[in-house]
């Protein structure tokens, strides 16, 4: 099985004695689709933020692709992200007043991809979500879920080897957050690495691997069929 | 990775496009600077192309000769002058005219103590081409009509007494000078080289002498002289027309005055020109508060291109390409705005429409590299944002 990505031992405090991660150690293997649940403040957007670089620990290692991450430069971490991974938030963060097809072309912007390759790829992206008939639609057209549809498609168009979603339900009605969840699981069913944060258990259980956080910590990790993982 | 050129200015146009009222007010000081900019500019150079191109037709090589005034009457010249003048080799013309000290009149029913204002001037029949005057309407004096009571009109002076114009097939008008009735042959187009001729009334030399008691002596003489010998003829002129009192002589060249305006607007044009800096200053202070506010307001779109790939050097350049495109599209309608007014400036007074290139070249150029450090400020402050404090944004 090959390694995404692993924690080795990850704290993180911020500043005025927080500590939001608390010794953490966490690999997470190719095809893989893991929740990780807890509740609010347990340090679920934090861990997020290490996994997806956009944070560094405080002390630990972080290795996306057999690289420790906490070594890069700015510049490098950025390349990295553009190229090895894929957001997904709960606000969606859509660019008002630019299209669906824009918004996921952004996605490769910052990976070289000249532009009009970039617009086959986000159209491509587009229709993978099933949103093949709103690539000319501004987000204020579209509704939440189709909204969180095109933030999915633009986590997915340069084919990452790890996609974040934090809280991807978390701004969406039951049905809606569903059909979403079934968007993740379908393409982790095409092999997609995909890690999900949610505070909602009903969801995590829908998940083959769940791990548990709270005050910082993992409390549990568990695998389809209940064998606990190492 | 780098962005390609076109995708920097996609990147820098994306902000404008989507906040098109704010876009237009800020980048309307800058516009406002640079249209001043160019109309401070252009109109002075279109009104000096007007005047070069009048002084290339009036010519700039001729001289004034007239007497120094002490007390109340000038030293008249000496008659003999104008044949002395003509014998300095480079002089190619000399004209005269003398002033008659009477009035002239619609008529003689016409109280001589609420005359014209008007110059009664005994003129030779050279005077036209040696000032460079034209008729506006009728003919000038000539040989045979000097001789005889025949009067031309200066442009003013045909006004004032009621003949804007010499009709051919119509009888002559008249008018009435000092106490005889004179017919008048022509009117003067106005004279810019000799302006005094506008408001006077010319009568030949010889009926002058014959009729108005005219003692032959010139009070102002006009000569035309090679322009490269034209300083040469100007420092022996005094000696030439009167050589007992060459100090009572003075010597003048009409086309410095017409030269002089010119200067007088361009000194008044960099003035103005540095106001319209200033305006493009304050311009540039709007694009960088602007930036500031688009840079708070666009946090979360900051930390979404971050978690993408972009790196900070990617945010710099995004926001300053921004801040240049707001200040480029200020320029060019500035320039666009600018350049309309003085064409439409320059067609309303007929002159031939100049608008420097330099001007047009330093405006965009300026409004590019105000722009430019607009943005810096913003765009340091966007790219230094951490990306989990920009997606944790309101
Ligand atoms: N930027 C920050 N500065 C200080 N404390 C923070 C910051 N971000 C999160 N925290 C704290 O860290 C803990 C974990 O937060 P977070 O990772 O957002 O939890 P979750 O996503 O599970 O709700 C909380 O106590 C929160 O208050
Ligand atoms: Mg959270």
């Amino acid at each position: 099985m090959t390694e995404v990505l692993a924690l080795e031992r990850v704290t993180r405090e911020y500043p005025g004695g927080v500590r939001a991660l608390d010794d953490v150690s966490l690999v997470v293997t190719r095809g893989e689709l893991l929740g990780i649940v807890g509740p609010s403040g347990s340090g679920k957007s934090t861990l997020l933020n290490i996994m997806g670089t956009l944070d560094l620990p405080s002390r630990g290692t972080v290795r996306i692709g057999g690289e420790d991450v906490t070594r890069l430069s700015d510049r490098r971490l950025s390349d990295l992200r553009g190229a090895r991974l894929g957001f997904v938030f709960q606000q969606f963060h859509l660019t008002e007043g630019t299209t669906a097809v824009e918004n996921v072309a952004t996605g490769l912007l910052y990976a070289g991809v000249p532009r009009r390759r970039r617009r086959r790829l986000a159209e491509q992206a587009l229709e993978r979500v099933g949103l093949g008939h709103r690539l000319r639609h501004l987000p204020h057209q579209l509704s939440g879920g189709e909204k969180q549809r095109v933030a999915i498609a633009r986590a997915v168009v340069n084919e990452p080897d790890l996609i974040l979603a934090d809280e991807p339900t978390g701004a969406l009605d039951t049905a809606t957050g569903d059909s979403v969840l079934n968007l993740l699981t379908g393409l982790h069913a095409d092999g997609a690495t995909i890690a999900v944060i949610t505070h909602d258990a009903d969801i995590a259980a829908r998940l083959p691997r769940r791990v548990t956080v709270r005050d910082g910590r993992i409390v549990s990790d568990h695998a389809e069929g209940g064998t606990p993982c190492a | 990775m780098r962005l390609t050129p076109v995708d920097v200015v996609l990147l820098g146009l994306h902000g404008l496009r989507t906040r098109k009222a704010r876009a237009a007010l800020s980048a309307l000081g800058i516009a406002i600077g640079i249209a001043t900019m160019v109309v401070v500019t252009g109109v002075p150079a279109s009104s000096g192309r007007a005047l070069d191109a009048r002084l290339a037709t009036l010519g700039t090589n001729l001289l004034r000769v007239h007497p120094v005034t002490v007390g109340d009457q000038p030293e008249p010249l000496p008659a003999e002058s104008i044949g002395m003048v003509r014998r300095i080799g480079p002089v190619a013309e000399v004209s005269a005219v003398a002033n008659l000290h009477t009035v002239a009149r619609r008529s003689d029913r016409v109280d001589e103590h609420d005359a014209s204002g008007l110059t009664v001037l005994a003129g030779r029949t050279d005077l036209l081409p040696a000032i460079g005057a034209r008729l506006s309407s009728g003919r000038f004096l000539t040989e045979a009509t000097a001789r005889f009571p025949v009067a031309v009109l200066g442009w003013e002076a045909g006004s004032r007494l009621g003949v804007a114009a010499v009709r051919p097939g119509e009888p002559l008008p008249q008018i009435t000078i000092g106490n005889r009735r004179f017919v008048v042959a022509g009117v003067l187009a106005p004279a810019p080289l000799a302006p005094d001729l506008d408001t006077s009334v010319v009568v030949g030399w010889e009926v002058a002498e014959r009729a108005l008691g005219f003692d032959g002596h010139p009070t102002v003489l006009y000569v035309r002289a090679a322009e490269a010998n034209l300083e040469d003829v100007r420092a022996v002129l005094p000696a030439t027309v009167n050589p007992r009192l060459p100090g009572m002589v003075d010597v003048s060249r009409p086309s410095d005055a017409l030269a002089a305006k010119r200067a007088t607007a361009t000194t008044f044009g960099s003035l103005v020109l540095g106001l319209a800096g200033v305006a493009v200053l304050v311009g540039a202070v709007g694009v960088a508060n602007t930036m500031v506010v688009s840079v708070l307001e666009r946090r979360r779109e900051i930390g979404l291109r971050r978690a993408l790939g972009a790196r900070r050097g990617h945010i710099r350049l995004q926001f300053l390409a921004e801040s240049t495109a707001l200040s480029v599209l200020g320029g060019v309608a500035g320039t666009a705005l600018g350049s309309g007014a003085v064409v439409a400036y320059a067609m309303g007074h007929s002159w031939p429409v100049s608008i420097p290139s330099w001007v047009a070249a330093a405006g965009l150029g300026g409004a590019t590299l105000v722009g430019v450090i607009a943005g810096v400020y913003p765009a340091v402050r966007a790219a230094r944002l951490p990306p989990t404090e920009a997606l944790a944004s309101p």
